[in-house]
């Protein structure tokens, strides 16, 4: 059989001869080499194991191996009840822990049939798109990492310190909140929150503008990106992509504003594909642009929800949680625009008991990343390390 | 160690014991290994990026095992991983010494009960020296963590175990408990 | 109650998704089984898990469907009845806009399911996980292997009468 799958392959070789002309040898057979990529490797985002096979610089195709942090979320959601389950959605995508629970509580209210405040809607929407710009900048920076630039991680682990501090000020922990409740959220504001928002997002935005400047407008960065590892959008939807993948291929979807949950369809934002202009619509560069520009949307979303966000005296966040989360017999999809993808859960309950027959998270970088062999396929070994950087993986939602 | 704080001209001399010098070399250019395995790898970054700075420590992610002397396992550590991770620790050189950072890695965190697939304790597969609490720690306690590793350096001389370093280390911290009992003291008499 | 319910029912969502069903089951008669119209989550079964490729099929490419996009199929246990399913929730993404669930279900032991991998590609690693989570399988899958458990793991986790081993490769696996 190998010797079969190694006499049907063959390879292309391009040496250059003279100033402006190459020789293109076809048909050379060569040795295929499995090369490991994994699962400790500094460019593959965590515990991703990639087995490549290659042909000398080309990948023939890359295989991810998922699992190797596998922490049983689905297991722990039958077991505890459902306001215990959100500490686990929060260590699943723990880049975005608001986001993730945000998600959450979106299925088991609609489980629930409850009404939220609308308070709560805004302190949930403000403080889960801080998140998402969090969220982005660790992308973008690890992103740079894996190409070879230093600095802007630097850059935007700065920033995002001023977002880590202002979520901890709201819910006392720093990365994984657990604050988004069902029903509620677990405290209120902080008093003069609403100023200190505004100040940093004044900040922000000069800065934001600072690193597009660095980084996307970086030659090399465009070099190594541009062009590679393109994913046509019937492709994409066919994968089940969303999120910056979906939208990195040219597909306007958003599910703030196609399922309109929240107070999202009040507000004023713009769903972010690429104009094409400056990248080829589907590839590496696209999704890098798509996440630069939701930086921008976050921002002017937070200011609106601050602007209008109704000021009550004496506020209990906690009002409007049930006493005993105890939903009625049936089944619920509920999801939400995570900054990764849909993030949807799929939940079971029995109408008995507290806690959920089944709960399965469709997570979003899952999804994305079950691409990888489609998009591997044929590219050079660098050009795989582009391409991981891109999906912007978190593998405790890989792998759950 | 202050020598490099004093002035020293053209010429000088020092005089001083080899577990000194190689002590202070170790502890001072600590290299660990770029090894993130979950949320508590976040932090690490961030303790290693703009705000935190470890590199101020002379730490600095190495991409190898085999340059590296320090492994800090940053998160779960899951069956199929855990094969994994001893071999890292295998390849990386003596001495050599681990961290573990966070709930997860120290005893299994929050997957203790249920988590069929997660290991209860990095220890139960390799040698713990330095366990940091928190889920995920914050970076202060990480760096918290990594000068406990310092100490444990500092304390090593040529010819003595590890196991008599660690005991001489117990020795030299002060127990907590005498601590509590007069906090309590004085708190019964306001 | 009785009151809300009938309320809810009447949401678009659920109407669309009554249309869907009643395309299918006028074109596959007794696969497909009655509408369940629950305000959160409209559903309805496939009764002969055969012929699931067929009607994933019809439902992708049926001008008057489009069911593009498959965002999430989940492994369900159902120990009473000893069975083992899936739950796939499809929609049709920027084009018609609907929505359904669609269930099916095979023996506990030894079920077998027609894989919809070749349908949406997205199916692939979903179908991977539930077969790694409770053990069914599914027929003509292009590469049906455990995904998230280790390939000697022993035991399907997430089954309701599942129990852990105790060791694996010499490591002490519980508590």
């Amino acid at each position: 059989m190998q010797e079969l799958g190694r006499a049907e392959h063959t390879s292309v070789r391009v040496t250059p001869k003279g100033k402006d002309q190459v020789v293109i040898e076809k048909d050379l057979s060569s040795e295929e080499m499995i090369l490991n990529m994994g699962p400790q490797h500094p460019s593959t985002h965590g515990v991703l194991r990639l087995e490549c096979k290659t042909d000398g610089e080309v990948v023939i195709e890359a295989e991810p191996y998922l699992g190797y942090l596998h922490r049983c979320f689905e297991k722990h959601a039958e077991m505890v009840d459902y306001p215990g389950i959100v500490p686990f959605v929060d260590r699943m995508d723990y880049l975005a822990s608001m986001n993730s629970d945000f998600a959450f509580c979106i299925a088991v209210e609609k489980l629930l049939d409850i009404e939220i405040p609308r308070r709560i809607e805004f302190i949930r929407v403000i403080v889960s798109e801080f998140n998402r710009i969090a969220s982005h900048l660790v992308a973008i920076g690890t992103y740079a990492i894996d190409l070879g630039a230093f600095t802007p991680f630097l850059f935007c682990f700065r920033d995002r310190e001023h977002m880590l501090s202002l979520l901890e000020w709201t819910s006392g922990a720093r990365m994984l909140y657990n604050y988004i409740l069902i029903g509620g959220v677990a405290y209120d504001f902080p008093e003069g929150f609403k100023e200190r928002a505004l100040e940093f997002v004044g900040y922000f935005r000069p800065k934001a503008l600072e690193l597009q400047k660095l980084l996307t407008e970086n030659e090399i960065f465009v070099k190594r990106t541009k062009g590679v590892g393109i994913m046509p959008a019937d492709v994409a939807v066919n994968y089940g992509w969303s999120g910056p993948m979906l939208r990195g291929s040219g597909v306007r979807w958003d599910l703030r504003r196609m399922d309109g949950y929240s107070i999202y369809p009040e507000l004023d934002f713009k769903v972010c594909v690429p104009d094409g202009r400056f990248s080829d619509i589907g590839d590496s560069l696209s999704r890098h642009l798509v996440r630069a520009m939701e930086i921008e949307e976050s921002l002017n979303i937070i200011e609106q929800c601050l602007d209008r966000m109704p000021e009550e005296e004496g506020f209990d966040p906690k009002a409007a949680i049930p006493k005993r989360i105890r939903p009625k017999a049936g089944e619920v999809y509920g999801r939400a625009e995570n900054p990764r993808g849909e993030l949807g859960f799929y939940i079971q309950s029995d109408g008995k008991s507290t806690k959920p027959l089944r709960c399965k998270a469709r997570s979003s970088c899952f999804v994305n990343l079950s691409a990888m062999k489609e998009l591997s396929r044929g590219q050079l070994i660098p050009d795989l390390v582009s391409i991981i950087g891109s999906i912007d993986i978190v593998l405790g939602e890989v792998d759950r | 160690m202050g020598l490099l704080d004093a002035k020293i001209s053209k010429h000088n001399v020092l005089v001083t014991s080899v577990d000194n010098v190689m002590n202070w070399a170790r502890l001072s250019s600590l290299w660990p290994m770029g090894f993130g395995l979950a949320c508590c790898a976040i932090e690490m970054m961030a303790t290693n990026a703009s705000n935190y700075d470890l590199e101020r420590f002379g730490i600095f992610p190495r991409a190898s095992p085999r340059q590296s002397d320090l492994m800090i396992v940053a998160g779960t550590v899951t069956m199929k991983m855990a094969e994994r991770v001893v071999r890292l620790y295998e390849q990386m050189p003596e001495p050599r010494y681990v961290l573990s950072m966070g709930s997860c890695s120290n005893c299994g965190g929050p997957y203790w009960k249920h988590g069929y697939h997660v290991l209860k304790g990095v220890d139960r597969i390799i040698p713990v020296d330095v366990y940091v609490p928190g889920c995920p720690p914050r970076p202060e306690s990480l760096i918290g963590g990594l000068m406990k590793i310092q100490e444990l350096i500092r304390m090593e001389q040529i010819g003595i175990s590890r196991a008599e370093a660690l005991k001489k280390l117990e020795e030299k911290s002060m127990d907590p408990s005498q601590l509590i009992q007069e906090a309590r003291k004085s708190a019964k008499a306001s | 109650m009785g009151e809300t319910q009938e309320n809810t029912s009447q949401l678009p969502e659920v109407i669309e998704a009554k249309a869907v069903w009643a395309v299918l089951k006028e074109k596959f008669g007794d696969a497909v089984s009655e509408f369940d119209e629950n305000p959160t989550m409209p559903f309805f079964e496939v009764l002969e898990p055969e012929r699931w490729l067929d009607i994933a099929l019809f439902m992708r490419d049926s001008p008057k469907l489009r069911f593009t996009y498959m965002a999430c199929l989940s492994g369900v246990d159902y120990p009473e009845e000893k069975k083992l399913g899936i739950v796939c929730n499809l929609e049709s993404l920027g084009e018609l806009g609907h929505k359904i669930a669609v269930k099916v279900r095979c023996e506990r032991e030894g079920g077998v399911i027609s894989s919809v991998a070749r349908v949406w590609k997205t199916a692939e690693w979903h179908e991977r996980e539930a077969f790694d989570m409770y053990g069914m399988t599914f027929s003509n899958h292009p590469d049906l292997r455990r995904i998230l458990c280790p390939e000697d793991w022993e035991g399907y986790p997430l089954r309701k009468d599942y129990e852990v081993q105790e060791t694996y490769h010499g490591i002490k696996v519980p508590e």
